[in-house]
């Protein structure tokens, strides 16, 4: 091995380097997104068992699970939306493998959140936070500390009332700057979409989806322990499965942190 | 009605019945019907020195033998018969089995019949024996609380109760008279003595019917032979000859309840045959699975003015000492029921009565039994209904 | 919704250490001609076999008439009859009736022309005027009930329904919901929470109301939801997990499971067919009816008038050109409804079928009347609980479907397939 990997490998086993679980449990009961009913909708997990030690299978166990490829902690292609549909690579097949590997920044925007569920990211915002913390680095990505994965389990993490979703998200603006000025890999959050609740009533409607995937970026929902995280210096692992000519997938994100 | 022109019967000239059998009734039997057979035909050759064969004719009554029928037992039995029958009126079996023998030796198709009733009482088999029973019975009757015939006969009770002004106490007097009957018979399964008071104080078990109305069911075998006056003289049998008999299925259809049984339809014809009035008789076996079946039978055969069942029931004395002596055996109500063999018991009652040689007391010099038999609760009634009056040789 | 003029009394609790009570049923063993008779049962008719030649009715069920024995054929008969005599059985040999002795029976003088043997509501006693019911019995067999005339002949049908569950050999035909604790497995569409309100009126120690995702927010302060009595849980039939949990999270013995969960969605098979949406309709009405069954039969079969009723789409008999996938869902739905009931023939668990036409909901908003009202379909299905009906048919759709199939089905299909 060369000494970087095993530089990782032992910071790895003596926890100087820390590995944080991103993904929420894929369960029946983790929460979709719910589009407007004339639409497809997104199934929920499903899992049905095909044997458990018993006469179906008497030494094994396995289950048959059935989902869709945006459900629970997932991964976004380019080719998920219409803007990233001719975008070269843009299905999760065809994703780089050196694309599952980079670094993040997290922007937290909990206590906004907290105040104003529908609170939107504006480039304004993030100007305001790269004057308080410093500029956001290029080939990064934006992982939006929300605090929302708290709600799972609650009517509050969908949040859903009679006028629709009502959830954080960024602006055109935003993503227009985080994306061509930042050179973001991709934007990572605690909610069921990248874009907020009430994004498809924004002037530029749904822009995290449009402008992300149109430039050929990555999105990632329903992270979990962002607030574990430092600002600057963690890590992304997060690698689709490789489902042909397939627009998302679950998967298992975690992140690699040095412990302080 | 039948429209078919009526003949006058032809006598029964030239047959005979004898060999009365009773295989000592149980309780219960893990011995099949087979078994029971089995046992009446051994103590038929005890009693006749006939072996297997010697039989050219054999009759056979059963509930419990499933799935054989007489076929199956001619084999089992070993058999070779030129004549079978198999006779499926349960009460009126005994009855209905020795005409048909009658005539079949009359006519010579058979010379020597073995009429024969066996069925077990295997825990539990009465229920099962019940829910098979017949096609309305499970259809119709049964799913109504399962109360069996004591259900059937209670709502028979009630009507017949309502009509002729029959209170319990005089149904009472014919199964506290039966008690007293089998107190002399040795093989009845009811000994004891009963009293009125303690018939009254029965538990009820489908009002009106009380428990004491009820017979006891259980197993047990009947047999006896049909043949002809020269083979009974030369083998040495006692027999006796058939004065009449009747027959009758599905009589008064439109009655809603069932007051009345064929025998109102043909008792006429039967004591016209006879040639004898009821007064003539000097014991009664009738069918006697409940006690208004017995008063029913009392009205229909004419042993009593039809309007005055009643008043007949208080003032009879049915005793084997009486002036009327009624099931002297004790009947089934003291005897027990055992299945299709129930319907034979009267028979044999009646039989060993006018030979002289009862299981229990003798009625004094009797010479002339009527038999009655009744049978298939089918659906809300028993269907078949039969009677025979015999006169010792 | 009014309340009941006969409110039984909820059942006492059980004593936790004593075994659990068998459920038997009545003695089941019928003729072909006795199905027959149950056949017309569920749908809640009066019938007896009437000679096709002499005219004469006749009873039991026979294969030929009695009096010409010309060919028999089934027909609606009036219900009047006189009591003749009557009986209380006290001594059975039968396992389900000696749990409930003494039982009361008689025979009946029709005015139809036979004798029957009935059960007899109490009190009736020789002379007395009574109108029949032909009820199917916990076995799922036909039985005719006796009431006493003047409780059955008032004109509001439901009262008839009233003195069945009054009567307490009555109540063993019924499905009692004062007392009993109910599942609505979708209560979330108008029909669902128009059921959980009737039932909660009608006195039903518990309704849970079953709420499949996603879950708005304003679940939290529904006024159905918040009834008391009434106990909202998460529910899609679609997920085995949740619908295993919901049972668990139910606070007592479940006794009535009614299944109101359904996914209507236009589109033809070739044409205009989504088959995600077909597919959810079959998860929903067929596996999702599987599902439910599975994980509450077992606990219906251990309460004494366990019952599963099952509200569907009268398009089950025969299709709909306009929500094939629906209708085919829903005809699915239908056969495992029958396996099911047969299933549970044993059990004693009565398995029950309302059948309704388009709704007055959102599935069915580009459809003209006539519609069922939700609140028609709740009643119905309370009513059919009341009967022990096996079958219903909600509504002047549903009607006149089920009429035109009997009556021809072939023509049937061919009239609702333009």
């Amino acid at each position: 091995m060369t000494p970087l990997l095993t530089d990782l490998v032992a910071q790895l086993a003596t926890g100087a380097i820390r590995v944080v679980d991103l993904a929420n449990t894929l369960s029946s009961d983790f929460p979709v997104i719910v589009l407007p009913s004339e639409f497809g909708q997104c199934e929920p997990f499903r899992m049905e068992t095909v044997s458990r030690y018993d006469a179906d299978g008497p030494a094994w166990y396995w289950n048959r699970i059935t989902m869709n490829e945006h459900t629970g902690t997932h991964f976004d292609a380019p080719a998920h939306w219409i803007t990233g549909r001719d975008v070269p690579h843009g299905t999760v097949d065809a994703v780089a493998p050196r694309d599952f590997i980079h670094p993040a920044v997290v922007i937290d925007i909990s206590a906004e959140a907290a105040e104003n569920a529908d609170f939107v990211v504006t480039r304004a915002f993030l100007e305001d936070w790269e004057a308080r913390h410093g500029a956001i680095p290029k080939r990064h990505w934006i992982l939006l500390r929300s605090d929302w994965s708290r709600r799972v389990g609650t009517l509050a993490y969908l949040n859903l009332q009679d006028d629709g979703a009502h959830s954080p998200g960024p602006d055109a603006d935003a993503m227009r700057f985080l994306v061509h000025a930042r050179d973001c890999v991709g934007l990572g959050v605690e909610t069921v979409g990248t874009d907020a609740g009430q994004a498809s009533h924004f002037a530029e409607p749904l822009p995290a989806h449009s402008i992300l995937h149109g430039n050929g970026r990555f999105g990632l929902q329903c992270l979990t322990n962002l607030d574990q995280l430092p600002t600057f210096g963690s890590v992304i692992v997060a690698a689709p499965l490789k489902i042909k000519g397939g627009s998302g997938s679950p998967l298992r994100v975690i992140a690699l942190m040095q412990e302080a | 009605m039948s429209s078919a022109a009526k003949r006058p019967r032809m006598a029964y000239d030239g047959v005979v019945m004898a060999a009365p059998i009773t295989v000592p009734y149980q309780r219960f039997s893990s011995e099949p019907a087979h078994g029971w057979a089995g046992a009446a035909l051994r103590a038929l050759a005890r009693e006749t020195g006939l072996g297997p064969r010697d039989l050219d004719g054999f009759s056979f009554s059963s509930f419990s033998a499933s799935p054989d029928s007489a076929v199956g037992l001619v084999q089992h039995l070993g058999l070779m018969p030129r004549w079978l029958d198999h006779v499926p009126t349960g009460g009126a079996s005994g009855v209905m089995a020795l005409r048909r023998a009658a005539r079949a030796v009359q006519c010579g198709d058979a010379a020597i019949v073995a009429c024969v009733a066996a069925d077990t009482n295997q825990i539990d088999s009465f229920r099962h024996t019940l829910a098979t029973f017949s096609r309305f019975s499970q259809d119709a009757v049964y799913p109504y609380g399962f109360g069996g015939p004591n259900a059937t006969f209670a709502l028979i009770t009630q009507a017949y109760m309502h009509e002729h002004g029959v209170t319990r106490a005089d149904f009472g007097r014919i199964c506290v008279t039966q008690r007293a009957n089998a107190g002399s018979n040795p093989l009845a399964l009811q000994r004891s003595p009963l009293d009125l008071d303690t018939y009254l104080a029965a538990r009820p078990i489908a009002d009106p019917v009380h428990l004491f109305d009820c017979v006891m069911p259980c197993a047990g075998a009947e047999a006896f032979v049909v043949t002809t006056p020269e083979i009974a003289a030369a083998r040495g049998w006692p027999a006796a000859r058939i004065m009449a008999t009747i027959e009758r299925h599905n009589a008064y259809p439109d009655d809603p309840v069932q007051r009345r049984g064929g025998w109102a339809m043909d008792a006429d014809e039967l004591w016209a045959m006879a040639g004898i009035g009821p007064a003539d008789i000097d014991c009664l076996q009738a069918y006697d699975d409940y006690p208004v079946i017995v008063a029913m039978q009392l009205a229909d055969l004419g042993f009593c003015p039809p309007d005055a069942i009643a008043r007949f029931l208080r003032d009879t004395h049915f005793g084997i000492d009486g002036t009327l002596p009624l099931n002297t055996n004790g009947g089934q109500l003291s005897a027990g029921q055992a299945g299709a063999a129930g319907g034979y018991q009267n028979l044999t009652e009646g039989l060993r009565q006018i030979l002289h040689c009862p299981l229990g007391a003798q009625v004094p010099g009797a010479r002339r039994a009527a038999i009655s038999g009744f049978g298939l609760v089918n659906y809300d009634r028993g269907v078949c209904t039969a009677a025979a009056v015999l006169e010792a040789l | 919704m009014t309340t009941p003029r006969h409110r039984l009394p909820p059942p006492a609790p059980r004593d936790p250490l004593a075994r659990p009570q068998l459920h038997p049923v009545p003695p089941g063993a019928r003729s072909r001609a006795m199905q027959a008779m149950a056949a017309r049962a569920t749908q809640g008719r009066f019938v007896l076999q009437a000679c096709t030649v002499c005219d004469t009715a006749t009873y039991p069920p026979r294969d030929a008439c009695p009096r010409c024995w010309g060919t028999l054929a089934w027909h609606d008969q009036p219900t009047g009859g006189r009591v003749l005599a009557n009986t209380v059985i006290r001594v059975s040999t039968d396992p389900y009736f000696r749990d409930r002795l003494p039982w009361h029976m008689g025979s009946i003088q029709l005015d139809a022309g036979p004798v029957v043997l009935a059960h007899l509501a109490r009190g009736l006693e020789p002379g007395a005027r009574v109108a029949m019911r032909l009820m199917l019995d916990r076995g799922g067999n036909a039985a005719l009930f006796a009431l006493p005339s003047d409780a059955a002949q008032v004109p509001h049908p439901e009262q008839g329904a009233t003195s069945m569950s009054a009567d307490p050999q009555g109540r063993t035909f019924v499905v009692p919901v004062a007392g009993a604790t109910v599942l609505v497995s979708d209560a979330r569409q108008p029909v669902g929470g128009a059921l959980v309100g009737a039932l909660a009126a009608a006195g039903a120690r518990l309704v849970v109301a079953g709420l499949p995702g996603p879950a708005p927010v304003r679940d939290a302060h529904d006024p159905v939801l918040g009834l008391p009595g009434v106990q909202p849980l998460p529910l899609d039939v679609t997920d085995p997990v949740s619908v295993a949990e919901t049972v668990s999270r139910i606070g007592g013995p479940l006794d009535i499971v009614i299944n109101t969960a359904r996914h209507v969605r236009a589109g033809g098979v070739s044409r205009d067919g989504n088959l995600l949406a077909q597919h959810r309709a079959l998860e929903v009405s067929a596996m999702g009816l599987a599902r439910l069954a599975q994980a509450t039969a077992p606990i219906l079969a251990g309460r004494p008038n366990g019952a599963f009723l099952d509200v569907l789409s009268v398009t089950a008999l025969a299709g709909d050109a306009g929500h094939a996938g629906f209708a085919a869902a829903e005809a699915a739905r239908l056969s495992l409804l029958q396996s099911f009931r047969h299933e549970m023939r044993s059990t004693g668990v009565r398995v029950l079928e309302v059948f309704t036409g388009p709704t007055d909901d959102a599935d069915y908003q580009a459809l003209p009347p006539p519609k069922v009202a939700p609140a028609r379909l709740a009643a119905a299905v309370l009513d059919a609980l009341a009967q022990g009906r096996e079958q219903t048919c909600v509504g002047e759709v549903a009607r006149e479907a089920m009429r035109r199939w009997l009556d021809d089905p072939a023509l049937f299909v061919r009239e609702t397939q333009p």
